[in-house]
């Protein structure tokens, strides 16, 4: 019998909030027992048996409970059950793996939608010294922990809408806002996260600007 | 408005899912290893040419599908004989294949997606993003549907698209391939590629003979997060820990494809470090060369240093060859045919 990578042991654990936060998107949350770098994700299921999908840990490392934000994908095989799941309704997780984790160097942090989640992880988390955090998004109510992350980062969390205006919002996608901007700061790491097609644009385009990609480290949602 | 019925596609389907068809039809049940027979024995075109059917059956194929059958739309042919065929998708993009004749073989390399979600820095696909995924047809239409259909001696799954993204597709499109009532080919004359998706690979590994091929490009970590975002994931480490549970010293074989950089991943460091990672492992590594796409920053190795680097990890005792280049005055490389094509369309 194979005792591969399927057969780790998922556990479970009770579900303790289910939190629709903006449309379509969730924060569902239960207790930490164990330790995790920011960054990091789980692998989760509903079921012990079945096959678990891969989320970025939203929460920060003290936090005494793990988060995980989603968006409801109406074709998807988990996350439509996921939004429906209620408190003390029991879920299957896997210990925290991946390595795409920061350090206190100076960085920029690039995602789009949810893929906020382990840059929100490693801020919570302390990793806020020379950090610039550019969000961008659809629309303006998809600006997750917007208080938190301006009272954390200041003029350095840059928000980027692509389909609705307001004054403090880059009005435009990430690669637009990095294209105006005169310089890129080289020397320091440049963290993308998002869905392969952004993580590729942005990756081009820094490239194109100078930046080594050395210094270019991603993780894309598949 | 009316909307519009779109008729399922029977290519593509196994003989378990035709015998479904048939009983939903309230036909014989051998009328489903009939239509297996026709669809990837005979590979008729039309209902109507199943003719050992009776009226009745071809009267409901045709009221209710679609034969899901496509005829390229574009071929380039280089040089040294190798084809690149162009597929149009029902979305309007573009998917490639390619056909590598050699002198006792015809190797057709498929695609598994219409674009792919996984980003590594060498590949022109991924700049096209995730279009969607193929089914189990167009996958097999890629084989069936091309000139040299019939004489096709070896498939690679090594196409546009990561093939375990795709995976309940790709072990559809398997079993057609392999089957006794499908097209019969030896499962050792077929190479599913990965990058190295982990539960996807242990699947693939239960429920298929084929031989499987992992994307390495470099052994060290964190010069793989650069490459590879997969890497963050499902660390190489990982990938080889698993593999070692499985036989590969026998008929199915295990191979490692290494695109060869200059000045990235060709020292001496690389070489120790792969025979380290890959030690005591019955395993071939392929060496690529690199065909720079456009803004990348990564460089193709000079000859000199891919044929040291070949003899170097042959004397640490891995079987090392050099992957012939192929077709390169018709963009064989996957994804800057369609990637093209797809940017000519935009700006139309």
């Amino acid at each position: 019998m194979q005792t591969g990578f399927r057969q780790q042991s998922l556990w479970p654990v009770k579900i303790s909030s289910v939190e629709e936060i903006s449309p379509g998107a969730f924060l569902l949350s239960f207790p930490r027992n164990f330790s995790f770098s920011a960054g990091q994700v789980l692998k989760i299921a509903l079921g012990e048996k079945e096959v678990p999908r891969m989320y970025s840990i939203c929460s920060g490392e003290n936090d005494p409970e793990i988060t995980i934000l989603f968006n409801v994908k109406p074709e998807g095989s988990l996350t439509p059950q996921l939004s429906h799941c209620k408190p003390g309704d029991t879920l299957f997780i896997s210990l925290p793996l991946g390595s795409f984790t920061g350090d206190d160097q100076p960085a920029w942090l690039i995602a789009t939608g949810t893929g906020l989640a382990p840059f929100y992880s490693m801020l919570r988390s302390g990793l806020v010294n020379g950090k610039q955090l550019i969000h961008g998004v659809r629309y303006l109510n998809q600006f997750y922990f917007e208080y938190e992350l301006t009272r954390m980062l200041g003029q350095r969390y840059i928000k980027c809408c692509s389909a609705e205006h307001h004054d403090k919002v880059f009005a435009g996608r990430v690669t637009d806002y990095l294209r105006q901007l005169v310089e890129l700061p080289s020397g320091i790491k440049y963290y993308l996260c998002g869905n392969g097609l952004m993580v590729v644009e942005v990756r081009d385009l820094l490239i194109e600007r100078g930046v080594p990609f050395n210094n270019i480290i991603s993780e894309i949602y598949f | 408005m009316r909307g519009i019925l779109m008729k399922q596609p029977l290519f593509g389907k196994t003989l378990e899912e035709l015998k479904v068809v048939v009983s939903h039809l309230g036909l014989p049940g051998f009328t489903a290893g009939q239509i297996a027979g026709w669809l990837y024995n005979k590979q008729v075109g039309t209902f109507d040419e199943m003719t050992n059917l009776s009226k009745k059956a071809r009267f409901l194929l045709n009221e209710q599908f679609s034969m899901g059958v496509s005829q390229p739309v574009k071929v380039q042919v280089s040089s040294d004989g190798t084809k690149k065929y162009l597929f149009g998708t029902e979305s309007g993009k573009f998917i490639e294949t390619a056909m590598i004749p050699e002198e006792e073989r015809i190797t057709v390399c498929v695609s598994s997606q219409v674009g792919c979600k996984m980003g590594c820095l060498f590949c022109m696909t991924g700049k096209q993003g995730f279009q969607g995924q193929l089914s189990a047809g167009e996958i097999v239409n890629q084989i069936r549907s091309i000139e040299e259909a019939g004489q096709i001696s070896n498939v690679v799954y090594m196409g546009m698209g990561e093939p375990f993204d795709n995976l309940p597709e790709v072990l559809k499109s398997l079993e057609i391939l392999t089957a006794s009532w499908g097209y019969a080919m030896s499962p050792r004359r077929i190479t599913v590629s990965t990058i190295g998706i982990i539960p996807g690979m242990i699947t693939f590994l239960e429920q298929s003979e084929a031989h499987l091929a992992v994307s390495l490009h470099t052994p060290f970590d964190e010069e793989r997060k650069m490459l590879m975002p997969v890497q963050v994931a499902y660390p190489i480490g990982e990938v080889v820990r698993e593999i070692r549970k499985w036989d590969f010293s026998h008929q199915r074989r295990v191979s490692f494809e290494y695109i060869v950089f200059g000045d990235l991943n060709d020292s001496e460091r690389h070489i120790r470090e792969l025979a380290r990672l890959l030690n005591g492992l019955s395993c071939r590594i392929n060496l690529i060369r690199f065909h720079p796409i456009p803004g990348t920053p990564l460089q193709a190795a000079s000859d000199e240093s891919l044929y040291r680097f070949k003899e170097r990890l042959n004397e640490k005792g891995i079987l090392t060859t050099i992957r012939a280049s192929r077709g390169q005055d018709i963009y064989a490389a996957c994804g800057l045919l369609s990637t093209r094509e797809l940017l000519k369309k935009e700006q139309q």
